[in-house]
Formats: C-alpha cells, structure tokens, sequence
C-alpha cells in the first residue's frame, strides 16, 4: 500500500527582501502562508518544486514544508515553519511588521 | 589607533567593486544561486530564516567612535535601527535587502571596515582579550599580535582552501578573556626569564565535538611566532581529514593523532620553515605596535568619583558589577552591558550605539571594544568622569549592573534568525532574565555565566558556561539540554550533561531549582556556583534539576 503523504507548501525566501513566501496554486508569490497552494499529491509536490526553482531571479532555496489543511488555508506542523511565517519571537519584525498576524 | 595601509584600502575597495557586479547579475539573473551563494558567504552576507544576515568584522574586537557612529548610521538607513553583537566580536546586521548591501559594504569601507572572510574555509577574524591593552593584569596587547597575523592570513595562498575554517584567539593576560582554550589555535602571551613569548595551545574547540585545547609548546620566543603558526596549520592543512566534514578541525586531528605526534611533525616543519622568515615580520610587528601604542593617561584626581561612589547606591552599585582595574592609576575599564534584562543579547538600537561613540569620544580616547560576551566596552576611562558616564548610559538604558551575573546571558540568535537553529535561544536568555531581576537575587547569586545556543554548532558557547543551554528539536518540539561545570577561562572545562532536557516551558522552572539548590549548598556567600559545582559534583544539582526522578528511586 501506498505510504501516506503528508501535504505540502511550497515555500522560498524572496531573492531581495529574504522574505519567507510560498507559492500559490495560480503561480505567484505570496508572503501569507494561508494563500499557498496545499499539494496532497506526491507527484504533484514535485513539479510544484520544479516550478518554484525554475524562478531564480524571484526565489532563493525553494524546498517542499510540510503542512496541514487549517480553516483559513495551510497550517504548518513544525514549530521551524510556524516561526518561519511568523517571524523573530524578539521583535515585532519582518512579517509582524505593518499587520497583525493571526 | 590601527590605520589600514593602502593595500588593504585598495583590496576592500576591490571586492566591494566586484560584490556589487554579481549582486548586479544575481538580480538580473545572470548569475544562478548555486554561483553566487559561495560569493556572497566570502562577503559575510548570510541568508537566514526571515531575511538576509550581514556579518561584518571587527577585528580583535577594536572600533572607533566614527566606526560605530557609521554603525549607527548604517542600522537606520537599511536595517531596522540596531545591531546584534555577537561572540566572535563582529556584529550582524538581520535586515538588511540583497539590493542595498554593496551600498552598505561601501559605507563600511568609509570607516575602514568590511565584511570580507567571516565565512569560508579560511583563517577567521582573530579575536583578542576584550581588555587588551588596558587591563591591569596584561603582560603585553596581544592586537598587535593578531593584526600581525591578520596580515599575513588575508588572502595567503597556501590557507584559503583549508579543509575547515580554522579559528584563532590570543590574549596578553593571565586572566584569558578570550576562551583561547576553544579555539584551534590560543594564543597566551607569557614571560620566561624576562623574555616575552607564546603559549601555543591547539586543538580546541566547540561545535559538535567540544574540546579543550592542549598546549603544543609551552614557551615559544616571540620572533618565531609566524613559522610555527605556519607550520601548525600546514601540518593540518596535510594531514587535516578532507573526507567528513565533521572531523576536519584541527581538533580531530589532534585527538585522532595525539598531542605528541602533531608536535613532532609542527617541530619538523617549523625548523625548515624558520630560515625563511627572514625577520621581516618583526620590522612590521613593530611598526604596528606603534600604531596600537596606548594613549596618553591623564592624571587627575578622583573625588568626582568617590562622592558619587558614597552618595548614589544605584552608580554603586554598576560600579561594582561593570568596572574592571585598569593598567594605568586613575583610570579602570568600563563593560557597557547589553543585557537590559528581558532584552535581547547583544543588540543595541542605533541611538545606543550613538551614545556609546559620544562617551567614547568625550571620555574614552576614542577607543570601544566588542566582547565575545556581547557587550560593549569602554577601555579607557577616568574614574573622575564615571558618573557623567553612568548618568549619560543610564538615559541610554545602557547602565545595566549585572557583568558576570545571571542575565549577563550569552545567547546565539537561535530560531528566531538562524537557518540552522534546532530551537529558540534568545527568548529563553529573556525570561531568564527577568525572573532572576524579579526575584532580586542576582547580587546575591554573583557570578554565574550562562551560555545558550540554539544548535549544536554551539555559537552561544554553551559548552563553557558554568551553566550551559542547548535547544534542540525533539520530535517537533523545543527541547532544551543542561550542562553543568563548564568554564570559558584559562582553567577551562566542558560542562557536562546532567540528563534529559527540559521543554520550553520546563527550562525556566528548572533553572531556578538549579540555582536555589546552589544557595543552599554554598559553603559561604563568596562561593560561586563553579566553585560549588566543583566541590561537591554533580549530584546534587542533579537532584534539584530532577526532584521526580530521586522520589521515584528512593
Ligand atoms: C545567524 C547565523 C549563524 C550561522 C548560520 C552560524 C553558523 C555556524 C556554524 C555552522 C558553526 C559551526 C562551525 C563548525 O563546527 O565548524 C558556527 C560556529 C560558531 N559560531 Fe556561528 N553562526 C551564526 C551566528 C552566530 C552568532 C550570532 C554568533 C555569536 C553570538 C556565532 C558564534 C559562533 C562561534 C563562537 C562559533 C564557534 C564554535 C566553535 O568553537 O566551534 N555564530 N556558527
Ligand atoms: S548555535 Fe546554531 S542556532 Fe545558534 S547561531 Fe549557531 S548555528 Fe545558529
């Protein structure tokens, strides 16, 4: 039996900013992990991979984060990618900055 | 103060010229990341888990005032008006963008600074006593001595593609300040029969495979510094393991082939190698030494500093936390904490650092020293000017009292910047804090070093804190790993591992039945932790970190 996957953003940080983003289901960019396009498919994750690193000049070390299906979009499951779209627990910095972030 | 020659303008001006190319290309995506990774890590420029890093140089530990003003400045206009001092003496910059870092890089050459080398399998940024050149206890400033090596390791053919990096410190006082002992090679200035020479200790270091370093001659005459450092590294540079990454430092090999055999091949190179050094070093060393020769010290008297020492308990009592003797009679060392309690390690907003390069100016013969334990030091001050100082760093939130007390906390940035943390570290150093400052204690506790580190790289050198921090990640939660007994001075000792780690919310709890367990076991109030620590072992402090665990055995 298939082993089951677990579901996937797509997910870099901005070639300028360094921002963390993550790739949507229509192709763009995004900063809120919400709007990402959650992959449920293994195959699928990989050409969403190839995909994101096939745009250098936007995004820098794209790679597959673990997620799950939340209310509002994907959710991560690992402590790492919930800092990751939150930012720097010290500062209201980076992302936290201009909105609040729920 | 040390001036760059033309050469080193001239090549720093060179780079930024070059950095600014490839960023150039980057953008316009000419150049991939896989080749321009490599080129922006010799830059200093990191990419980390929110943003860019940039980590700049601060030689032996050395700034001006115009050096941190232009620190200041370069925080407001493209970063987020501060910067993060960290344990190698640099400071990091956690903002800045990809498009405006050749202009920062350009800002920092104005002042004589830059970024180049902080990364690579190269030798790093020398660092030096803290104190150097003002302490009462030094036999000679050792910065001199690293800029001398300093010079002669930028860009020397043989040792830019080393199997590691390769990590060098030195100090002129019996007191080490430098953790020299951690460091692939220490460095400790020492005098036999009224000559001045080296202690050459080797091997050391932290990371995943901590080790104190063992000493590989024990008196080296001054003059033959440079071939025997030449010898020490081209040794390893042969016969360093290429094959694992993990095993490449210098401190493998000598655990690996033993002290003694890494002596006999250093002894055999350095008497081929020593001919060629035709004491040209020396003619330069001296010439540097002159340009790092200590300031005129004014003589006056110190009633300014008595009557507020009698009169104000708060000036009192920074003075007895923050101040260090000082070589010269009618001045001491000002340690500037960057610890407010409940903030983070090491940083300092752009107006503090405004305020630091003020006092410098008006009151410290324009000298400021970085430490490796995130602080910022006035080397040379008047006792007479101590309380316009404190009452100017008061304003500044920069008059902490707590030198080398609990929340005097080194801390790596940890999960909230670094893209290899395993946990959090800068947050717990917070809390940490705080609670201790709540309780009122600290006084009372005296002095306690505690080192956190978010990996086991172990940037926070939580392997020689007395009392040491670890975060990892176990099965997708925080976890935090106690080592006790661990010493960053001259009798250095790694901490060893009490037991299972605590969680986030566990840690705190767990220290303070540490440091209550140690109150009461002390034999008398002047006894540090260490010294309890050593005395009686681990044992008890086992029980107090695990009270379940002896109910459960009993
Ligand atoms: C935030 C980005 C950082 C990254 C990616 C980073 C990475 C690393 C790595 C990979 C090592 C291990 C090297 C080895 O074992 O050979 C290391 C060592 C070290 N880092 Fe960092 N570091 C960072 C920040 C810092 C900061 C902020 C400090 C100071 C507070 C620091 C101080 C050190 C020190 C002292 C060591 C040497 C430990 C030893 O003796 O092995 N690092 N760093
Ligand atoms: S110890 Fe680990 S987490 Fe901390 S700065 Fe170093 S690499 Fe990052």
């Amino acid at each position: 039996m298939a082993r089951q996957f677990t579901p996937k953003v797509v997910t870099a940080n901005a070639l300028i900013e360094g921002d963390v983003i993550y790739l949507t289901d229509r192709d763009m960019w995004t900063r809120d992990m919400h709007m990402a396009e959650l992959i449920t498919d293994e195959a699928h994750a990989q050409l969403r991979l190839l995909d994101a690193q096939r745009r250098p000049s936007e995004a820098v070390g794209a790679y597959l984060a673990d997620a799950a299906p939340g209310p509002n979009g994907p959710e991560p499951t690992h402590f790492r990618e919930d800092f990751r779209r939150r930012g720097p627990s010290n500062y209201a910095h980076g992302k936290q900055e201009g909105r609040a972030y729920v | 103060m040390y001036k760059y020659s033309d050469f080193d303008a001239d090549f720093v001006a060179e780079r930024n010229a070059q950095f600014r190319g490839q960023v150039e290309r980057r953008i316009s995506g000419a150049l991939t990341e896989d080749e321009f990774k490599p080129l922006r890590l010799m830059n200093g420029l990191y990419l980390q888990l929110h943003a860019y890093m940039l980590r700049v140089a601060v030689p032996y530990g050395t700034l001006n005032s115009r050096q941190m003003t232009k620190l200041a400045d370069i925080a407001d206009r493209w970063d987020k008006g501060y910067g993060h001092f960290t344990t190698r003496q640099n400071i990091q910059f956690n903002w800045p963008k990809l498009r405006d870092v050749p202009d920062i890089l350009d800002a920092l050459a104005d002042v004589q600074m830059h970024a180049i080398q902080t990364s690579g399998n190269c030798i790093r940024n020398v660092t030096a006593d803290h104190f150097a050149g003002a302490a009462a206890d030094e036999i000679a400033d050792p910065r001199p001595v690293a800029e001398l090596i300093r010079q002669w390791s930028t860009d020397h053919p043989e040792f830019q593609f080393m199997p590691r990096k390769f990590k060098i410190a030195i100090t002129g006082a019996a007191s080490d300040r430098a953790v020299t002992k951690a460091h692939d090679i220490g460095l400790r200035i020492v005098e036999r029969d009224g000559e001045e020479g080296f202690e050459v200790v080797v091997g050391g270091g932290l990371g995943r495979t901590p080790m104190i370093g063992k000493v590989l001659r024990d008196f080296l005459p001054r003059a033959d510094l440079l071939a025997y450092l030449e010898a020490t590294v081209s040794t390893w540079n042969q016969i360093g393991r290429r094959d694992n990454k993990y095993k490449a430092r210098i401190k493998i090999t000598v655990h690996e082939l033993g002290i003694d055999t890494i002596r006999e091949q250093v002894e055999a190179r350095f008497e081929k190698l020593r001919p060629t050094y035709s004491g040209v070093d020396q003619a330069l060393l001296a010439d540097i030494e002159d340009q790092f020769a200590a300031p005129e010290f004014a003589s006056r008297d110190v009633d300014a500093y008595d009557i507020a020492y009698r009169n104000d308990p708060v000036f009192r009592s920074w003075a007895d936390t923050n101040l260090t003797p000082h070589m010269a009679e009618g001045h001491t060392i000002v340690s500037i904490s960057l610890k407010a309690h409940g903030q983070t390690p090491g940083d300092a907003t752009s107006d503090q650092m405004r305020v630091m390069a003020s006092l410098a100016k008006r009151f410290g013969y324009d000298e400021l020293r970085v430490s490796h334990e995130q602080n910022v030091i006035l080397p040379h001050v008047h006792m007479a000017d101590l309380p316009q100082i404190h009452a100017e760093l008061k304003k500044a939130g920069l008059a902490t009292a707590n030198i080398g007390l609990v929340s005097d906390i080194i801390a790596c940035p940890g999960m909230d910047y670094c893209a290899l943390a395993t946990a959090r570290s800068i947050p717990i150093a917070q809390q940490i804090a705080t609670r201790f400052d709540e309780l009122k204690l600290e006084n009372d506790i005296g002095e306690l070093k505690i080192k956190i580190s978010g990996c086991i790289n172990a940037c926070g050198h939580h392997h020689v804190g007395h009392i040491g921090i670890l975060g990892l990640d176990r099965a997708g939660v925080e976890n935090y790993q106690i080592t006790l007994g661990g010493d960053a001075t001259e009798t250095a000792e790694i901490g060893s591992r009490v037991g299972p780690g605590f969680s986030y919310e566990e840690i705190l709890p767990a220290l303070e039945r540490l440091i209550a367990a140690y109150l009461t076991l002390r034999e008398t109030s002047g006894e540090t932790f260490l010294e309890t620590y050593r005395r009686l072992g681990a044992a008890p402090f086992k029980a107090a970190l695990y009270p379940e665990t002896k109910a459960n055995a009993a």
